[in-house]
């Protein structure tokens, strides 16, 4: 009894901090797959877009403190619409040159974050979690007797805006736009001779997918309460958030969740067990294998057996 | 001018330099069947492209059903009647051929009841002879299948004008009259049918007037008999 | 730093002289994403590969950059060649270039980085010759070797790449390949045998771009990405598939890179490559050569 109490603070902590890096690569990985798993177009920029939800958040945090869903909803504009300018710049080229813009894009907002001292520059910055608003705490209070830890509250956001983040993808998928999106990424040209309005698809694809990445950028301060570019704009974000869907399976929004569960789960085992360098190296490396033996991921797996049995 | 469906006029297009059409005019009447040959490599892809808005001319306006459509996107083109088939095939396939056929008629025609997408592609599946296969993917069709399956969505779209671009080239003869009966069919509907085809027995049996472009120009547009009789078409086309 | 035409002649020569680096750099990008229409992002991982080879060769055998290169190029070679088919067999066969292959040359990228990572570890690496240490100078302009030789033997491989393309049979077919791939098979040539092996001149080209930047400065894991963003930008500034393009545009990221760091400062210099690109994309898609 003792001991649970003790202990319990320590190793439930750990649980809930795995529990929002797989969530917030749930959110990463849907956000990536409606542009690139319905459509075909790559975004290598995530972590450009995960960043600027991070950042919109320092900024605002320093200038005008505001709940953090009002934060969240900041994020979602200008990372919307930084998708969208970009999506309005590129996406009349050829689709190779969308992925490679994106690319370089999150190098240069990285130079400029790291050039901009209002948010710490290359040193990054502390940030200082504001309090949990009166309302959400009597709320919580109501199932919760001892009230809920700052941690445990990022969680039931992040299970929120995945559900969210979820929602959209799959309203996506079974709409218009996923259908017409589906068509792009079979045969662009096709699919404009037969009435796709393809580039208004895709930027509302691209603005969609920039907005929740941005969101899930949003709450991370407070999560890690300190942020530099070198974490913001980290690689594992780029590299996570194509591996999960691609794994998993881009053409359902039960794909990036599944990618998502198994890859996030198998880093969390491997960083405690091995070290964090060499999980990046495994995801690469399941990516890889994926790629080439089972293009259509865990879904096209799951898919092919079903179709075995019947 | 109202008799005019589709109207392009000075249709100019280069590629690095290299013209690949030179003021090129065309005028395809309501109802009308058009032949359009010319050698390989003479432009008639070219043109297909500029008129249905894959590519934009360099010089020269299109209207269709009295409407300027020289600046107009391709889907909007496709909306507003204009459709095509593709030379080399090219279905969608990630889907079905059901679903290859719905796609045109949510975004074309702008059907929103899935029932009522359903019925209407089970409709055209059945007139080009694929009624069967709906549920199947595009990838195991054969060459005719697939060019049926490109004839069907561009059906789908409901068309005013439907440009053919080679919908019988590899076809055997019983296939190219199965073909060039479904294109009369179509054509009794209403459709004004623009055939781009190298097979000239079904060119002849199927225009009212041909066009021939030869290196990018129009060199001749007439009866189709009196064009195969003139001394440029011999030389430049048949003479090949 | 405040404004003197010496520092600008002085940049102005250093970017020359670096735009011939970026020059050995890009030349397999144009090749590859140009002429083949494979997109290798992973082209800066076979780079850094080639830079920590050249610096186990020069720790563990004493091997001078030169014989580096000698022996580990045809390495490369070889080895672009198998990659290829097996990018060829995997993606291209099933018409997975736009996705599924994308993302495989992301993965490669990221595994070579991560993979010298736990191999080398973050520590940066470099190699010393002493005719290397010395410098050429003219007037107030003193050039150092190790600058000097990637230059000249990135304007050397530009070179023997353009003849090779222009002169041999097996070159231009490469050439036509990038033109029109029917047309190749129409007279008889084997395109993806022509692909393979412009494949793996391109991974050569990088393994020698990788021995030549570790001659110019210590090398680690990370590097990689700043490299992404300077082979593309000069691809797509020069046009994607021309040499004389590349050579160019090469000079013209040398040169302004030089700048921006000379009077704003090292930090800035990453974004001067991607920014050039975005620009590129957004207002001149074609390249500078392009019409």
């Amino acid at each position: 009894m003792a001991a649970t109490v003790l202990l319990g603070p320590y190793v439930s902590e750990y649980y809930y901090l795995a529990t929002y890096t797989i969530l917030q690569f749930i959110v990463l990985g849907t956000a990536w797959n409606i542009l690139g798993g319905y459509g075909g177009y790559v975004n290598f920029g995530t972590a450009g877009f995960f960043a600027i939800g991070c950042y919109t958040t320092i900024v605002l945090n320093k200038i005008f403190p505001m709940p953090l869903f009002f934060e969240m909803l900041a994020a979602a504009v200008t990372a919307g619409l930084v998708g969208l300018g970009t999506g309005y710049l590129t996406l009349r080229l050829r689709g190779v040159f969308f992925s490679i813009a994106t690319l370089a894009l999150a190098i240069v907002l990285q130079t400029l974050v790291v050039n901009w001292s209002f948010v710490g520059g290359a040193r990054g910055v502390y940030v200082i979690r504001p309090p949990i608003s009166g309302v959400l705490m009597a709320f919580f209070g109501f199932f919760v007797p001892n009230g809920i830890s700052y941690v445990q509250f990022l969680v039931v956001l992040m299970v929120a805006l995945t559900m969210f983040a979820v929602l959209a993808a799959w309203a996506v998928e079974k709409s218009w736009i996923g259908i017409g999106l589906a068509a792009i990424r079979d045969d662009e040209s096709a699919a404009e001779t037969s009435g796709v309005p393809s580039l208004r698809l895709k930027l509302i694809a691209t603005t969609m997918s920039g907005a929740i990445m941005g969101m899930a950028g949003a709450p991370f301060p407070y999560y890690v309460t300190y942020v530099d570019p070198a974490t913001a704009f980290g690689l594992a974000i780029a590299v996570n958030s194509i591996a999960m869907p691609l794994v998993g399976g881009t053409a359902t929004w039960w794909g990036p969740v599944v990618g998502a569960i198994l890859l996030g789960s198998a880093q969390q085992i491997l960083t405690v067990t091995i070290s964090s360098a060499a999980n990046l190296f495994i995801v690469g490396v399941l990516l890889v294998v994926f790629l080439t033996a089972a293009p259509r991921g865990v879904v096209g797996i799951v898919r092919s057996w079903k179709r075995g049995r019947k | 001018m109202t008799a005019n469906i589709l109207d392009a006029t000075g249709i100019t297009k280069r590629f690095d330099g290299f013209a690949a059409l030179t003021s090129v005019d065309f005028a395809l009447l309501k109802g009308e069947r058009v032949g359009l040959i010319g050698p390989n490599g003479s432009g008639k892809s070219t043109f297909v492209n500029c008129i249905t808005g894959i590519l934009a001319p360099d010089e020269g306006s299109i209207t269709f059903d009295a409407n300027d459509i020289t600046k107009t996107p391709a889907w909007l083109r496709a909306r507003r009647g204009l459709a095509r088939t593709y030379q080399i095939p090219r279905p969608f396939r990630g889907m079905t051929i059901q679903e290859n056929i719905e796609v045109p008629l949510r975004f074309a025609v702008g059907h929103k009841s899935a029932r009522v997408i359903s019925e209407a592609a089970q409709v055209i599946l059945d007139e080009v002879g694929l009624g069967e296969k709906a549920d199947l993917s595009p990838k195991g069709l054969t060459q005719v299948e697939l060019r049926k399956l490109e004839l069907g969505r561009a059906l789908a779209a409901r068309p005013k004008v439907l440009i053919a671009d080679e919908v019988m080239a590899g076809l055997s003869e019983s296939e190219v009259d199965e073909i060039l009966a479904l294109l009369n069919r179509l054509n009794a509907e209403g459709i004004s049918i623009l055939l781009i085809e190298h097979i000239m027995r079904a060119v002849m049996l199927f225009s009212q007037r041909i066009v021939v472009i030869v290196a990018g120009c129009k060199i001749a547009d007439g009866l189709p008999d009196d064009v195969m009789q003139q001394e440029e078409v011999e030389r430049a086309y048949l003479g090949e | 730093m405040e404004f003197s035409w010496d520092l600008v002649i002085n940049a102005i020569v250093t970017g020359i002289v670096l735009g011939g680096f970026y020059a050995a750099v890009a030349i397999g990008v144009t090749i590859a994403f140009g002429m083949l229409d494979i997109v290798n992002i992973a082209h800066p991982a076979f780079m850094i590969a080639g830079a920590y080879l050249a610096f186990l060769g020069w720790e563990d055998f004493g091997f001078d950059p030169f014989v580096s290169m000698a022996v580990f190029a045809p390495c490369g070679y070889l080895f672009g060649r198998a990659f290829y088919r097996a990018y060829h067999y995997f993606f291209e066969r099933r018409g997975d270039e736009s996705l599924q292959g994308l993302a495989f040359f992301f993965g490669i990228l990221f595994i070579v980085e991560i993979g010298v990572v736990l191999v080398f570890g973050v520590d940066y690496r470099s190699i010393s010759e002493p005719y290397l240490e010395s410098s050429v100078s003219v007037g107030f302009v003193s050039v150092p070797w190790r600058m000097l030789v990637p230059f000249l033997v990135g304007l050397g491989m530009l070179g023997s790449v353009h003849l090779y393309l222009s002169r041999t049979f097996t070159g231009r077919t490469i050439l036509a390949v990038s033109q029109d791939v029917e047309a190749v098979r129409l007279i008889g040539a084997n395109p993806i045998r022509a692909k393979e092996i412009a494949f793996g001149i391109a991974v050569a080209t990088a393994i020698i771009a990788g021995v030549l930047l570790i001659i110019i400065q210590p090398v680690e894991p990370s590097i990689t990405r700043e490299y992404i963003g300077r082979a593309f930008a000069i691809c797509v500034l020069g046009g994607i598939a021309s040499i004389p393009g590349t050579l160019v545009a090469s000079l013209i990221l040398g040169v302004a890179e030089a700048l921006t760091t000379t009077f704003y400062g090292p930090s800035w210099s990453p974004a001067v490559s991607f920014g050039l690109l975005l620009l590129t994309l957004i207002f001149r898609p074609v390249g500078i050569f392009g019409r």
